[in-house]
């Protein structure tokens, strides 16, 4: 009896302490690679707010700290003091729900990302498909939250948000379809390690249409100018947000900028070689190389928004349908082509 | 199933493309406006009743403010009433001087109107690009009157004192260091003429740059044509004026067709739509600040060519000047009695309208032989344009509504006045 006991207790000890270990190591991971990005993003804010600030001949903020180096901080700390008001006539589960739907995929989709070779919090084989689905969930924190807010701006930023969505997964969609066509694998380390051998080996190159298509796409995933209808600044005054405040509107503050560094991170991986050097002969491969091309597509997404007036919402789903839609199918042919004959260089 | 019905929003009075306070209730299908309705009146301050309880020229302070982008030309209207009835002729340098002025503002509208306008369309660079140049010419405003905004410039029988000889200089501050100021001071060293001068070579780049920024981009033409279309016969019926009549296709400019001051001895020309869309005003208006920048560089010369007065010596209408006020017995009794109880003018009515920014800026003036209007009554360009919000936004979407209200170029001081 005891003996039995005892083994059941030394089994169940290996078993907890073995789970336990798992749990906080992964716990450790994750918190590695969301602790940097939470820094990144505070300074991406900062960064916006100077680089469109010195696009418009002014400064930007340059009060807090020096420089205004600080400024982040202070705008995260107002953020977390002010009230979180919630309007009477919301539903309220939902109205808090929401962001939370909104963020979570947001860090969610950084699981699968490959820092470098061996630098990857979780090193799945459909990395591809779980990003797309990742991306996709993050539209319901948005179509929720307008319709809990119980707001006719909100709705409106809502029905936007859906509207548009709809339009542009699939070009999206069909634009990683090329990538994996080419990479013929899911994998993003995969797909990186497939670029190998300098710049004329990646595939933004073969991909050169399905690469515009997936930057724009991207663009107008995350919501931001000339797609920031959902939010419509002069239009709906803030869209779907229009009745969050304090940290529930920190919250998706942050998932929109975490989604934008995803893209741009995905950009450089899936079109750009990742952390491969352009030049392999000279410069080794590294990390910084990821980094600095994915600082490249965060600079244009502020590019984007000081240079170009607004969408219709009318007109991005008819540019994503008649125009991106059908330039994604179109290459997808040519490339399938290549693929069947075995032309080209890069076509295996 | 249940009946799909439309629902109104309420779109301002605090809105971020309201343009002050406008309150629309529209009423909509999804994104489409059924119908859109305008409310007025909430800027309303009673500037024609306030003008009935002093002389004539206390009220040119409240001129200003009407359309406070456009301050100058709203004095002019008024001025030129008062001219009208009292009958007299103002000194040559004066016009010269007022057309010069109705032009700085001109452009100063149109700045303010692209700026805001491509900002409601979501085209927010344009808007600090619009102000830096309003910098410039708010410190032409400054240097000749003491204020940026509301200048209180214009008199009846000319203008309240000549150009001076020497712009203002920026100081060195703690916010502003040495090389700063003396970036900022550089073009600042002569007259103001000189300054407006220097400013008039510099503008038609800055134009360029907006078009660079909007005139073929794909978006703004997505957004702006086939907009708001107005044809030219409904744009008459609709009472409109200015470049919302002139993007429909009518050449019609008081300017040119009824000429005061000295516009008809310059040399300027006036651009006209075709559609009557967004767009075709868009760029009339551009075509306009070109113009009025031309409009401006010849009046430059002349003034540079003929000093003189700027003021008539009429002193029972203008003050008298210092010096003989300080040693003629009649000059210190025009000048009491002026600044006491002010002038009167002959009884009578009369209508003098001006080419203001905006279109049509009238004056309707009745006196009864009083130091002050009997009945003042402004005709405001923007309410007949705001009028029309129903008709022009109908069938387009909730984002087309704001893309209206930019091209109406909208300015609720005016309108509720």
């Amino acid at each position: 009896m005891t003996e039995t006991l005892s083994s059941i207790d030394a089994w169940l000890s290996q078993f907890v302490h073995e789970y336990l270990l798992f749990t906080v190591y992964s716990g450790l991971k994750a918190l590695l690679i969301l602790m940097p990005l939470f820094i990144v993003v505070a300074y991406y804010t900062l960064a916006e707010r100077k680089v469109i600030g010195y696009m418009q001949i002014r400064k930007g903020p340059n009060r807090v700290g020096p420089k205004g180096l600080f400024q982040p901080f202070a705008d995260m700390f107002k953020l977390m003091f002010k009230e979180i008001i919630i309007p009477t006539n919301s539903n309220k589960y939902l109205f808090i729900i929401a962001p939370v739907i909104t963020f979570a995929p947001a860090m969610a989709a950084w699981a699968v990302i490959p820092f470098n070779d061996t630098l990857v919090f979780s090193n799945i084989n459909a990395g591809l498909l779980y990003i797309l689905a990742m991306t996709s969930i993050g539209v319901y924190g948005v179509i929720i939250a307008g319709w809990a807010s119980n707001s006719k701006y909100a709705l409106l930023g809502a029905m936007r948000s859906a509207a548009q969505i709809v339009a542009y997964e699939i070009a999206m969609g069909f634009a990683l379809v090329g990538v994996l066509m080419v990479g013929g694998s899911l994998n993003l380390g995969e797909i990186v390690n497939r670029q190998a051998g300098g710049i004329g080996h990646w595939f933004f190159i073969p991909l050169l249409p399905l690469f515009f298509v997936y930057l724009i796409s991207g663009v107008a995933e995350t919501n931001r100018a000339p797609f920031d209808v959902a939010e419509g600044e002069s239009e709906i005054v803030a869209g779907f947000h229009v009745e969050y405040s304090g940290m529930t509107f920190a919250v998706f503050f942050l998932a929109e900028y975490a989604n934008m560094i995803l893209i741009a991170m995905l950009c450089s991986l899936l079109f750009f070689g990742g952390w491969l050097s352009p030049v392999p002969d000279l410069l080794g491969d590294s990390i910084g190389w990821l980094f600095g091309k994915t600082a490249v597509f965060m600079l244009l997404f502020l590019w984007f928004r000081a240079t170009f007036p607004r969408y219709r919402y009318d007109q991005i789903m008819r540019l994503g349908w008649k125009v991106l839609l059908p330039v994604t199918i179109f290459w997808l042919a040519v490339e399938g082509v290549a693929v069947y004959f075995k032309i080209g260089p890069w076509f295996v | 199933m249940p009946e799909i019905k439309n629902y109104t929003l309420n779109f301002g009075p605090q809105h971020p493309a309201a343009h002050g306070v406008l309150r629309l209730v529209l009423e909509m299908d999804g994104e489409v406006i059924v119908r859109a309705d305008p409310h007025i009146g909430l800027l309303h301050r009673g500037t024609e009743k306030l003008a009935e309880t002093k002389p004539y020229n206390q009220t040119i302070g409240y001129m200003d403010r009407l359309d406070y982008v456009s301050m100058m030309c709203n004095e002019h209207g008024y001025v030129l009433a008062i001219e009208k009835l009292l009958g007299v002729e103002i000194p040559e340098r004066a016009q010269y001087i007022r057309v010069m002025f109705d032009e700085i503002t001109r452009i100063l509208n149109h700045l303010m109107w692209i700026g805001t306008h491509a900002l409601d369309v979501g085209a927010m660079t344009m808007f600090l690009y619009a102000f830096r140049e309003r910098e410039d010419l708010l410190d032409i405003y400054e240097a000749v009157s003491g204020a940026r905004m509301h200048a209180n410039y214009y008199r009846p029988g000319g203008v309240a004192r000549d150009l001076p000889d020497r712009m203002p200089q920026y100081l060195e501050s703690r916010w502003r260091s040495k090389k700063e100021a003396d970036r900022l001071n550089e073009n600042r060293q002569g007259s103001l003429l000189d300054f407006a001068e220097d400013f008039s070579r510099r503008f038609p780049g800055y134009v360029d740059e907006y078009e660079t920024l909007l005139t073929d981009n794909r978006i703004w033409k997505q957004r702006t044509v086939g907009i708001g279309v107005v044809s030219a016969e409904r744009a008459f019926q609709l009472g409109f004026t200015g470049p919302m009549l002139r993007g429909s296709g009518v050449e019609w400019d008081l300017r040119k067709k009824q000429p005061y001051e000295v516009y008809d001895r310059i040399d300027f020309d006036i651009p006209v739509g075709t559609n009557g869309d967004c767009y075709d005003r868009y760029l009339v208006r551009i075509e306009e600040m070109r113009q009025s920048n031309r409009i401006i560089r010849q009046c430059i010369d002349w003034l540079r060519a003929n000093p003189g007065l700027v003021l008539i010596d009429n002193h029972k209408v203008a003050p008298p000047r210092r010096e003989e006020l300080k040693a003629d017995m009649e000059g210190l009794i025009h000048h009491f009695k002026l600044f006491t109880e002010g002038y009167t003018l002959p009884e009578g009515e009369v209508y003098t309208a001006i080419e203001h920014p905006k279109g049509e800026f009238g004056v309707y003036l009745i006196s009864d032989g009083a130091n002050k209007p009997y009945r003042l009554k402004v005709r405001a360009p923007g309410f007949a344009h705001l009028s029309s919000m129903n008709e022009m936004a109908q069938g387009h979407m909730l984002a087309d509504v704001v893309a209206i209200i930019g091209t109406q170029d909208i300015v609720f001081g005016e309108i509720d006045r």
